[in-house]
């Protein structure tokens, strides 16, 4: 039996950088940062006092306000995002959509921690009677699939996973083979975070994991570069429209690209720390998975994160993945910009793997001031400038605590 | 300020999401404000926090319509 093919039809997306697909792709390229000082609590006694908040955003535009104060952040972004991606797709405008064969599967890292921390606050100021009826339903991770599958009317298979900063690269490539499987016609898939919260910076600092350049947001997050100091909390979700090739061609719907591979592998070696077999291995699979050659590969939507330790590991993967191909990819961290958000990651970075090979450009890596090549970040990172160049594949790598890995690799049609 | 059955209406319009003017005396919670299980139980606990008082569980359950609510605040502000 041979393989159904799976494409994308529909992207969607709440980041740093923008609200929407339009305008973040827009301040990516300009290689503007989202990164700025914690506005939504006080920080005065945390070391980190920088995020990508999301700013300016209206749930209202997507769902009641009755509603959206029943939910945490989170939720809110995949829904915003994931029903973006559905407008994308012109899928409401499909007559007769069997939307029995239309699944949902939006994951989060961590889901409502903020609402957690909350709600714990009631509960020991108050008592238990203070926990509210949507404590449950508000901070659950697969409720943005629920949400979205009941906003929707869509009835396949609905479901998030979990699997940390990984998390939006596998709900993508496993949504694609539900439909490679035969279980659904077109999957509504990406990741979700909504994680700045005392309790949630205050974790990460505590693994010492973020940038504590405080004085300069902008520049915090600067994958590759001598100076770089650890990550940069974002938030926001991406989501796109995975839709069966005949499914999409019969509809005559607009295909970005072909999600062509998906490789998993794990590092099986720590919970925090990276080694460089397992990422390179994901990688690998990929590409087995697409019936590929390393040497057809162009863009490396790269996990990059600006942690001292992960950049340099990456960049050994890629080189053990790569052999001497590595050399002539681009390797680029959008991270650079939205900071990194976590399970949404994988979600909006698959959004802009499947853009640059779209609009034939690849977003520069910002904050590249001095790159780190004594620590082996040798590579090509489109330092500071984009760059118009022929990209006919392209590949997003994700990575999670857990020593969990995930790589989406993406073709033009 | 407001009497007791106006600060009703207004947390049921709120809690419930529907205009002020559609909560009427008699209205019930669940067959005419659209309410499901949760949203009772979230519109107890508003009333607790506006009122500042504790309703018990086997009280709340026969609160099911705007007049009901008003009632039993009433009842139990004024003792």
């Amino acid at each position: 039996m041979s393989k159904r093919r799976v494409v994308v039809t529909g992207l969607g997306h709440v980041a740093p950088v923008g609200n929407d697909v339009a305008t973040g792709w827009a301040n990516l390229l300009s290689g503007k940062s989202g990164i700025g000082r914690i506005t939504r609590f006080e920080t005065s006694d945390m070391a980190c006092q920088i995020a990508g908040e999301v700013r300016d955003f209206d749930i209202t535009q997507y769902i009641s306000a009755k509603e959206a104060r029943r939910m945490d952040l989170f939720i809110h972004y995949g829904i915003a995002a994931g029903l973006q991606a559905v407008a994308d797709a012109g899928l409401d405008d499909v007559p007769n959509l069997d939307k029995t064969r239309v699944g949902v599967n939006i994951g989060s890292g961590i889901g409502g921690l903020p609402l957690i921390e909350n709600t714990d606050g009631e509960l020991r100021a108050g008592g238990p009677r203070k926990i509210g009826p949507f404590f449950i339903p508000g901070s659950l991770i697969n409720l943005i699939s629920g949400h979205v599958s009941i906003i929707k009317g869509y009835q396949g298979p609905t479901y998030g996973i979990v699997s940390a900063c990984t998390t939006g690269a596998h709900s993508i490539g496993d949504a694609g083979r539900m439909i490679q499987y035969g279980d659904a016609d077109v999957m509504v898939a990406g990741g979700a975070e909504g994680a700045i919260s005392r309790l949630g910076i205050g974790g990460f600092a505590s693994m010492k994991a973020l940038s504590t350049r405080n004085d300069d947001p902008a520049t915090a997050s600067r994958p590759w570069d001598k100076g770089r100091d650890g990550f940069v909390m974002g938030e926001g979700a991406g989501v796109v429209v995975l839709e069966e090739y005949e499914h999409a061609k019969k509809r005559g719907a607009r295909i970005y690209a072909e999600l062509v591979g998906f490789g998993m592998s794990s590092d099986a070696h720590h919970i925090t720390a990276p080694n460089a077999e397992g990422p390179a291995r994901g990688v690998t699979n990929a590409l087995r998975d697409a019936g590929m050659n390393a040497d057809e590969v162009d863009y490396v939507n790269a996990h990059g994160t600006s942690t001292p330790l992960g950049d340099a590991n990456e960049t050994n993967a890629l080189k053990l993945a790569f052999g001497d191909h590595a050399r002539k990819l681009v390797v680029n961290s959008t991270k650079s910009m939205t900071g990194h958000l976590l399970g949404g990651a994988g979600g909006v970075e698959a959004v802009y793997s499947i853009l640059a090979l779209h609009h034939q450009i690849s977003p520069p890596t910002i904050n590249l001031f001095e790159q780190d090549v004594e620590g082996g970040c040798d590579l090509d990172y489109v330092a500071n400038t984009a760059r118009e160049m022929p990209i006919k594949v392209a590949i997003s790598n994700s990575f999670g605590f857990g020593g969990t890995n995930g790589t989406l690799i993406f073709k033009r049609v | 300020m407001e009497n007791i059955e106006q600060r009703v209406k207004k947390i049921v319009a709120e809690q419930l999401g529907v205009p002020e003017t559609d909560v009427k005396n008699e209205s019930s919670f669940v067959n005419d404000l659209g309410a499901d299980s949760l949203d009772t139980v979230e519109l107890v606990m508003a009333l607790e926090e506006e009122f500042e008082c504790e309703i018990p569980d086997e009280e709340a359950e026969k609160i099911t319509t705007v007049q009901q609510a008003i009632d039993y605040v009433s009842a139990h502000l004024n003792k």
